[in-house]
């Protein structure tokens, strides 16, 4: 079955696994979403399904958005987003079906994606890991770029490594092991961490890998 | 926050002492070696409670063989079994770093009464 929930980042911490080992995970407040289109080849083309998270006043939602949402039964949410079904599970999604956290266990395998911390203009060092210049001895070169090629085009290629924006894009973290789903408090447990500042919304997926 | 403590809250320790920096404690650790299962123990004084919540620290020092050894454990670990207060030290600081640089009679602690 295809397994996937928005959810908002809360925060780090670790718990102890039954070695007694700490493990580091994000704490994710993990529905619950709601369904509000179903997208079948027949319809679109193409099958997907679309849900809903976190609820928003209804007179902060355009009209049309009120139809389309009022379609499937669902409150107003804040965030839409849509994520591609086989077209054999599409069955198991009806528009209003609550999805909570418990759609995964313990052990399961999940690809989470979200917009990067910014990070703002980054220099070469902090954005492409280039090596820094000597601190001491005279150096006077400390954090610059280098060459950026050689003197006789009399220019410098597109695409030359260099120094600008950081993070603030989509990334996507792949194969975190799930420590605990709490279907109840809508608790997700995610072992390492997950882009984004905290309080940001997240998807959850099933992996891709294995 | 509060979803993390409540996270937290299942995994924390409920028969922990209190006990702080300045203190002399006994710390009864697990060790697994292959399929066996003993217990340690390292006794000295608490340097400094650090972190809160489940991700709460404590440094201990003790001076063994005039080598001075600091360990540091997380409160809540599943490994320490227990926690003995041996003596409570009298203190005028939360962290303390100055027993370092101090041997002998000058690292004494003055024992609360």
């Amino acid at each position: 079955m295809a397994k996937a929930i928005l959810a908002r980042k809360i925060g780090m911490t670790q718990v102890y696994d039954e070695q007694g080992h700490a493990v580091p995970v994000t704490v994710l407040e993990a529905g619950p979403c709601y369904v509000t289109q179903v997208k079948s080849v027949a319809s679109d083309g193409y099958s997907s399904i679309q849900i809903g998270f976190k609820e928003k006043k209804e007179q902060h939602v355009s009209q049309p958005l009120r139809g389309h949402l009022r379609r499937a039964g669902v409150k107003p949410c804040r965030f839409l987003r849509e994520f591609r079904v086989e077209e054999k599970a599409l069955s198991e999604f009806q528009p209003g079906r609550e999805l909570r956290a418990d759609i995964f266990s313990a052990g399961d395998h999940v690809d989470v994606s979200a917009v990067s911390k910014g990070k703002g203009f980054a220099g070469s060092i902090k954005r492409l890991g280039f090596a820094r210049g000597p601190r001491t001895h005279g150096s006077r070169y400390h954090r610059g770029p280098g060459s950026l090629g050689a003197v006789d085009p009399s220019k410098v290629f597109k695409g030359r490594p260099l120094p600008g924006r950081m993070g603030g894009r989509r990334r996507t973290v792949q194969n975190l092991r799930v420590v605990q789903a709490d279907g109840e408090k809508n608790i997700l447990l995610v072992r390492g961490s997950v882009p984004g500042p905290r309080g940001s919304l997240v998807e959850v997926k099933k992996t891709t890998r294995r | 926050m509060d979803l993390i403590k409540e996270v937290e809250r299942q995994y924390l320790k409920e028969d922990i002492p209190d006990f702080g920096p300045g203190d002399t404690v006994r710390v009864h650790v697990k060790i697994v070696e292959g399929a066996r299962e003993r217990t340690q123990v390292f006794e000295g004084v608490v340097l400094r409670r650090q972190g809160q919540g489940l991700r709460e620290t404590f440094t201990v020092r003790r001076v063994t063989y005039g080598v001075g050894v600091e360990r540091i454990f997380p409160v809540h670990a599943p490994s320490i079994s227990r926690i003995e207060v041996v003596k409570r030290g009298r203190v005028h600081r939360a962290k303390l770093y100055y027993l370092r640089q101090r041997t002998g009679r000058a690292a004494r602690i003055r024992e609360m009464r």
